[in-house]
């Protein structure tokens, strides 16, 4: 009941209802334009365009955000950032999560979401399995959590002494791991945080695919079956090229999370890690703006992020493209 | 209405997911129900242990928070001694988690409701009249929705104390319906754009003006699309932690994300972790609740969310 009037028809485009404004311009007419439509966008070009937009020419000067100095200084700001090795730390960490997070996110998600949909039997109909409510429900937690209280529970968890999990890998006698710094090392910091993150999102996307594969009619797993394909068989050639635009979804939020991951990174090492080695670039550009008072250095890395994230969206519409998706346009 | 949704998605839950155990396979087919069988049991250890995974630490979470710093500090498996509340008391009143999580409902429930206002009033139009611009402010919407909000945050700054909101509690609550807006029209788009056209001419022909026809025929006529738009901007701005660091500084202003943060940056010094333990109960549990009361109609709004 919910969902059926909710997907919209491809080709809405032609019947646009058209409006001829034929009828006289009352004041019912005028007020609803103010209210409806020139209210929302004045503040949302006030609040979000004219930010965005100052924020590109802020990268091409010199300001400091305290004085009303301000001398345009072209691309300066760039090189400096391509000199600066603690920002190239955090944008090659951002890239590291970038090629990480999705992946392992989208796969663990999909493997998961395909055994509660078809794990099941496999005679009769296709079938989930008994009781995959409650692995739903369970799953899904993480997402109703605050991200920034995700990251102070795994800090507590990674805690070397007191934390719930070097208590269990010293309680099953790899006293190796007695009081080891997860997020205090160079070499763990990174891969730890990364799981927190993924922790934070699997369930989510889970829940997604659990419904995409649900709108899957049932008659083409029959189908494949009776072809004698088998489970992993069907899960790659069957549902997966059928969910794609949702699995393409996905890698795009996922995508734009972890080129920010500012939240996580916050809470599980506020400095930036050993070594810089969970540092990313928010945290450097929320120092540089507000601590060392280079706003102009700080916008233009700011456009660094944007253009990292429009590259990654351009790489995953391409790929999912050149591996046969629909060509972008025909959805919007 | 709900009711009834509700009822529908548990009867397709039970075709799908729990059906009677299969009866015995037919002869033909024994070596199959044994592999059967294994990919059943593997799928369920699999997906038991990432229920474990998730669970284990809420758990934990949940039973540090009775415990004092020294009985945190001598095991992480511990019993505490005595199962009181005082460090929920000590956490809401003078570390300040009560006040920061009236702020939170403050800031969130009204930015909620005005978005949410806001923007189907914004989608309406965009999705059946036609005019000069249509398109591109469609598109400058959907720009706003992909653009990284650190991009914005430096000048957002300014324009905040341009205004003299910046600090307050009303500055955070129109950032908060700004950013979310992009998001809210873009999704309340096609779900206006679907809807029938005779109704709204009918509407027109009983005399209705554009006001009343959207109030008392558009908008209820999409109300499962503005649900599910708002569980995701409620949980979306919930879960807001930028925004309020830059612009919202003023400690009795805070909103609980940001409060959290300063609380445990402090803990580190004060190490009354059996607080900040409880602290994360209190901001989990709210939520949580509401989740496993809805979470029918939430998972519904995910598959919606998925089809766009």
């Amino acid at each position: 009941m919910i969902e059926a009037p909710l997907v919209p028809p491809a080709d809405t485009e032609k019947s646009l209802p058209r409006k001829k404004s034929r009828r006289p311009w009352t004041f019912d007419r005028i007020s609803f334009v103010l209210v409806f439509l020139v209210l929302p966008l004045a503040i949302f070009s006030v609040f979000v365009v004219w930010p965005f937009v100052q924020a590109f020419w802020y990268s091409l000067t010199d300001w400091s955000g305290f004085t009303p100095d301000m001398n345009f200084i072209g691309l300066e700001n760039y090189q400096k950032l391509l000199q600066d090795d603690i920002f190239m730390t955090a944008l090659r960490n951002n890239v590291i999560l970038a090629i990480v997070v999705p992946f392992v996110t989208v796969v663990l998600a999909f493997a998961l979401a395909t055994m509660i949909t078809v794990g099941g039997s496999t005679y009769g109909a296709t079938r989930g399995l008994k009781g995959s409510s409650f692995y739903r429900v369970i799953s899904f937690f993480p997402y109703t959590i605050p991200a920034i209280v995700i990251g102070l529970i795994w800090l507590q968890m990674f805690d070397p002494s007191n934390g719930l999990l070097n208590g269990i890998l010293t309680g099953i006698g790899l006293d190796g791991f007695d009081s080891y710094p997860w997020l205090g090392d160079a070499r763990t910091a990174m891969p730890a945080s990364i799981f927190v993150i993924i922790w934070g999102f699997v369930g989510f996307y889970m829940v997604l695919f659990v419904a995409a594969i649900k709108s899957v009619p049932g008659e083409l797993y029959d189908a494949a079956r009776i072809d004698g394909a088998g489970r992993f068989r069907t899960a790659f050639s069957v549902t997966l090229p059928l969910i794609r635009d949702n699995v393409q979804t996905a890698y795009i939020y996922l995508g734009i999370l972890a080129l920010d991951a500012f939240v996580y990174m916050v809470a599980l090492n506020p400095g930036g890690g050993p070594e810089n080695s969970t540092l990313v670039m928010p945290q450097r550009l929320l120092v540089t703006a507000f601590e060392k008072g280079q706003f102009g250095l700080a916008s233009a890395m700011g456009v660094v992020m944007a253009v990292a994230t429009m590259a990654f969206a351009a790489i995953v519409f391409t790929v999912n493209r050149l591996v046969g998706g629909r060509p972008e346009g025909v959805r919007r | 209405m709900t009711a009834s949704a509700s009822t529908d998605s548990d009867t397709s839950q039970h075709a799908v997911t729990s059906d009677p155990p299969p009866s015995p396979p037919p002869p033909g087919q024994k070596r199959g129900g044994a592999g059967d069988r294994a990919v059943t049991s593997v799928s369920h250890v699999v997906l038991g242990l990432w229920a474990l995974l998730v669970i284990i630490p809420l758990l934990w979470t949940l039973l540090s928070s009775f415990k004092t710093s020294s009985e945190i500090f001598s095991s992480p498996f511990s019993l505490p001694a005595t199962w009181s509340f005082d460090n929920y008391v000590s956490a809401w009143t003078s570390e300040g988690i009560g006040r920061y999580f009236l702020n939170t409902v403050v800031v969130v429930g009204t930015a909620l409701v005005l978005v949410m206002l806001l923007g189907s009033m914004c989608a309406y139009v965009l999705a059946r009249f036609s005019f000069p611009g249509n398109r591109l402010i469609y598109y400058l919407m959907l720009v706003g929705l992909t653009f990284p909000i650190f991009l914005a945050i430096v000048p957002l700054f300014f324009v905040l104390k341009g205004f003299g909101i910046l600090n307050t509690l009303p500055g955070l609550i129109i950032t908060y319906v700004a950013f979310a807006l992009p998001f809210t029209v873009f999704f309340l788009y096609p779900f206006f754009r679907v809807l029938p056209q005779d109704v709204a001419e009918a509407a027109e022909i009983d005399g209705a003006g554009e006001w009343r026809k959207f109030f008392q025929v558009m908008l209820p006529m999409a109300k499962p699309g503005i649900a599910s738009v708002a569980i995701f901007n409620f949980l979306g701005l919930w879960n807001q932690f930028l925004l309020p660091v830059a612009l919202n500084t003023n400690r009795d202003n805070y909103v609980l994300s940001q409060g959290m943060a300063a609380f445990a940056s402090r803990a580190g010094y004060n190490t009354d972790y059996g607080r900040l333990f409880a602290a994360v109960v209190i901001t989990i549990v709210p939520v949580l609740i509401v989740y496993v009361i809805f979470q029918r109609q939430l998972q519904g709004s995910v598959s919606q969310g998925a089809s766009k």
